[in-house]
């Protein structure tokens, strides 16, 4: 039995410590944003947070996250810098077939927590692990700059 | 927006819809959209009753109808097509909600049930998204649609208040009457207005009194993409579901020809083993113990007569097959006597290979079959095709297989196939709960219906300016049309095969265009762009040949042919103009410079664009910036226009750089996005796109800037190195200098 912190809620689980954690929560928990797309930490569509950190959650055994604050897409809105995020999102009409978009929501938001005024580098740097067939990137880095703009008039 | 919902079918769903909100409710169906089938009705049942009681059968109402207003005032639309990313589920309601003066936000969509009957779409004549027709199949008849059921709703109000329609108003879901003063709501009309006869002459608006059309719209999925909360069909969830994953068979036409089952049942999880002959699904408690009992399982297989297919083998018997005479799709003049008695002529062999779609979305799809129906969650193009699949595989009536359709995260023609829906039903009917199966990515890239390979052959001859006289092309490839509409291959040519190259815009005296159809051992499919982003690469790179040994300008060489199509030269001429064609390029001493040009008419679409590569001593080829200039008629949502063709331009991108699926000792050698690479945010180059105005009607968007890319891509690359591209994907060896 496996204790996890998901989105400020414990949950008891029993499951295999070798279990990616992408699994547990779809289809244990029954979390659904977060997305299955190359379950080899190649599409980023998998993408949550650790303590705060973006980690690939189809490649991450659920066991080493025991313990630690995980958060998913369903929760970031009640973080100030991932609400941000989705606004501006929502503002710039990133989405298209939206799939890939918790991932590359959940990395906008850790690369803007650290960085309000991240340089294109830097976002490609921060970004280039997240795929987007629809070709959304164009807007996806106005949306960042945007959101970096607000988070850093908090 | 709510989640979507699939309705259920026909019979069940008039007595859901009476008996829901309140069960008033007014329906209107759409007679332009309702092509031929038994059903096609009149225009006067355009407008249908409504009824406080289910009386069984009511003349007129139909239960599958495009609009429903009920007693609330909620105004719902049923969406005839998916939303896949290319904005159709917002710009479908507009053209609806412009005519009946409703507020856009307000109204709830909901995904239409399977029914090619009532939802086909006029132009591609099935309950189909795809080939860029959403809006334009739509343009009229669902604005008609919304000017219908504003006029009853207008004609009720003016009864009730004894005045004359004329004199009455509607507005954001009200109609008032401004002389007085009085207003009703759309929902306090709605029992009046389904007692009236509907308007026989339903004019439209004028472009000038647009209120939404022509004006940038938020998408109205977009709160559901960025909050985790949007259902595709890879989250469905039901009650005692099982998951599955699969392998079917590695080499096309094989068969399963052994397993280790207790091994893979001993996988803590797992809970059955499914076989088909060809397929193999490993059903478990969730997709991680599925994932370890299908490695546990270890199937093997008698991989029958393409045992040792290769791609080289494929192209050897396509390029046999293309000295033959093909089906002849276009012959003006005499193309082959001017070729063959010109002094100045060319000839080129141009080649595309195998491609994937590599949906971000996996291939999915959950299905309970039961002794009496069979009910499917995925996201799919043709849910009617996939009811049909459903209901020859389980043996059940057409009306007992329900599809809920989901968002589809990524479509780009994959999911016009029902392969991975008639596997899923074949293996739910070996169980009694729900199964939900789930591709890998492997599974996906290497089971993907592939887009065909194609073969070229093109010869011209040039006059003494250098102009062509003549123009020959002959097309190699498997037919998809025979396979997935073969009422559409006339006299041997496929339609599809040859849209962009019988079609040619070039004022050129003498054409012919020839198909000659040579199929690989496994189906072929449409791929984003379709017969497009084949020939409209094909033919733009050999006259881009032409009008360099012409030692002409490509935009000059080009706008001489086009005086006759002033549509598509003003997009050639405005793209060129915004990507400043002519002035000198950036140049540092490790990367060449170079741009392209390429110019297209498809989908109803005019379009041109510049792009501008560098090529790196290693021959890596980096796309630097993209200039569209583009002229689709009407823009309904102009903001979608742009996303589009940013979007085509990626994915375009992605292929004509890196992409191909190669076979070797039968088996796909590709298998995930390490071998099968897709472009990155910091490969993105600049995109600016560039719309003309026009009140023409709209053309399609979804797949022109994906068509358009790659000519441009590849006559930059000349530019850049002098080395013309006649094979995809570009090989940097060939362009290597250290």
């Amino acid at each position: 039995m496996l204790t996890l912190n998901i989105n400020g809620e414990s949950h008891a689980l029993d499951v295999s410590e070798d279990m990616p954690l992408l699994w547990v929560l779809r289809d244990v928990v029954g979390l659904t944003g977060t997305k299955f797309g190359c379950g080899i930490s190649m599409c980023g569509a998998c993408t949550v947070h650790i303590d705060g950190e973006p980690i690939r959650s189809c490649v991450t055994p659920v066991v080493a996250v025991a313990g630690k604050r995980i958060v998913t897409i369903e929760a970031l809105e009640h973080d100030p810098v991932g609400k941000s995020v989705q606004e501006a999102w929502r503002e710039l009409d990133v989405v298209q077939c939206g799939y890939c978009q918790s991932g590359q929501i959940m990395s906008a938001t850790a690369l803007l927590r650290t960085n309000q005024k991240p340089s294109d580098a830097d976002i490609d740097a921060a970004m280039a692990g997240n795929l987007c067939r629809c070709g959304t990137y164009g807007r996806i880095r106005s949306a960042i700059k945007l959101a970096g703009t607000r988070v850093t008039s908090v | 927006m709510k989640d979507m919902k699939g309705s259920a079918p026909r019979s069940a769903t008039r007595r859901q819809i009476l008996q829901a909100g309140g069960a008033f409710v007014l329906a209107f169906t759409i007679p332009g959209c309702d092509r031929g089938g038994p059903r096609e009705r009149p225009a006067e049942s355009a407008v249908g009753a409504a009824t406080g009681r289910d009386t069984g059968e009511v003349a007129g109402l139909n239960p599958n109808a495009f609009i429903r207003i009920d007693r609330e005032g909620i105004v719902t639309l049923v969406m005839h097509k998916v939303e896949m990313g290319q904005g159709t589920f917002t710009s479908i309601p507009m053209l609806i909600a412009e005519e009946l003066e409703v507020d856009l936000s307000r109204v709830k969509l909901e995904q239409a049930p399977a029914d090619d009957a009532l939802y086909a779409d006029p132009i591609l004549g099935g309950q189909i998204t795809g080939a860029s027709t959403s809006v334009r199949g739509a343009w009229e008849p669902l604005r008609r649609a919304g000017a219908a059921a504003r006029m009853v709703l207008i004609e009720a109000a003016a009864q009730e208040w004894g005045v004359d329609a004329d004199s009455c108003v509607a507005r954001n879901g009200t109609v008032t009457h401004p002389e007085t003063g009085r207003a009703l709501d759309y929902g306090q009309l709605v029992d009046a207005a389904a007692k009236l006869s509907p308007p026989s002459v339903v004019p439209l608006k004028e472009p000038a009194d647009f209120k939404l059309i022509g004006k940038v719209h938020k998408r109205l999925d977009s709160p559901a993409k960025v909050n985790g909360s949007a259902k595709f069909g890879i989250d469905a969830r039901l009650p005692d579901m099982r998951i599955a994953t699969v392998a079917a068979s590695p080499v096309p036409g094989g068969k399963l020809k052994s397993t280790e089952d207790a091994a893979a049942l001993g996988v803590k999880g797992v809970r059955q083993v499914l076989k088909l002959e060809n397929a193999v699904a490993v059903v478990a408690d969730h997709m991680w113990s599925a994932r370890q009992g299908l490695a546990a399982l270890a199937p093997t297989w008698f991989d029958g007569p393409h045992a040792q297919l290769t791609t080289a083998a494929i192209v050897a018997e396509m390029d046999a097959a293309s000295n033959k005479e093909g089906a002849v799709a276009r012959d003006d003049g005499d193309a082959r006597q001017t070729i063959t008695g010109s002094q100045r002529n060319l000839q080129a062999i141009y080649q595309m290979p195998f491609l994937a779609h590599a949906t971000m979305e996996p291939m999915n799809c959950t299905v309970h079959v039961r002794p009496d129906a069979c009910e499917i969650w995925c996201g799919t193009q043709v849910p009617a095709m996939a009811q049909d699949i459903a209901a020859k595989i389980t043996g059940l009536p057409l009306e007992k297989v329900q599809v809920h359709n989901h968002y589809i995260g990524g479509g780009f023609g994959r999911r016009l196939e029902v392969d991975y829906v008639a596997q899923a039903v074949a293996f739910a009917k070996q169980m009694k709960e729900p199964l939900k199966v789930v591709w890998t990515r492997e599974e996906d890239i290497q089971h993907c219906i592939f887009r065909p390979y194609y073969y070229d052959r093109l010869a011209a001859s040039l006059d003494e300016k250098g102009m062509p006289s003549a123009w020959s092309h002959r097309i190699t490839g498997s037919s998809i049309m025979a396979r997935y509409a073969p009422n559409l291959v006339k006299e041997g040519v496929d339609p599809d095969a040859v849209e962009g190259a019988r079609d040619l815009q070039y004022g050129i005296p003498n054409i012919r265009v020839e198909y000659v159809r040579h199929e690989p051992p496994f189906a072929t499919a449409f791929w984003r762009g379709v017969g497009a982003t084949h020939n409209v690469w094909v033919v733009e790179s050999f006259l881009d040949e032409l009008a360099a040994a012409a030692k002409k300008d490509p935009v000059d060489y080009r706008r001489a042919l086009l005086s006759d199509v002033p549509r598509l030269r003003a997009v050639l001429e405005l793209a060129a103009s915004k990507a400043g064609w002519g002035k000198p390029l950036r140049s540092s001493s490790d990367r060449r410079f170079g741009r392209g040009i390429s110019a297209q008419f498809v989908f109803g679409t005019y379009m041109a664009q510049v792009a501008e590569v560098s090529v790196g001593k290693d021959g890596d080829v980096r796309l630097e910036r993209v200039v569209c200039a583009v002229d689709c008629g009407h823009a309904v949502n102009p903001d979608t226009i742009v996303a589009q063709i940013e979007g085509g331009v990626v994915f375009g991108a992605s292929a004509v750089l890196w992409n191909e699926i190669t076979f070797d000792r039968g088996r796909v050698q590709q298998s995930n996005f390490f071998d099968y690479r897709i472009m990155r945010i910091n490969e993105m180059p600049r995109v600016e796109v560039h719309i003309i105005p026009s009140t023409e009607s709209p053309g399609g968007i979804g797949e022109p800037g994906c068509s358009a890319i790659a000519p441009a891509i590849t006559n930059a690359v000349f530019a850049a190195t002098g080395k013309r591209i006649r094979k995809l994907p570009i090989n940097a060896e060939g362009l290597r200098t250290a």
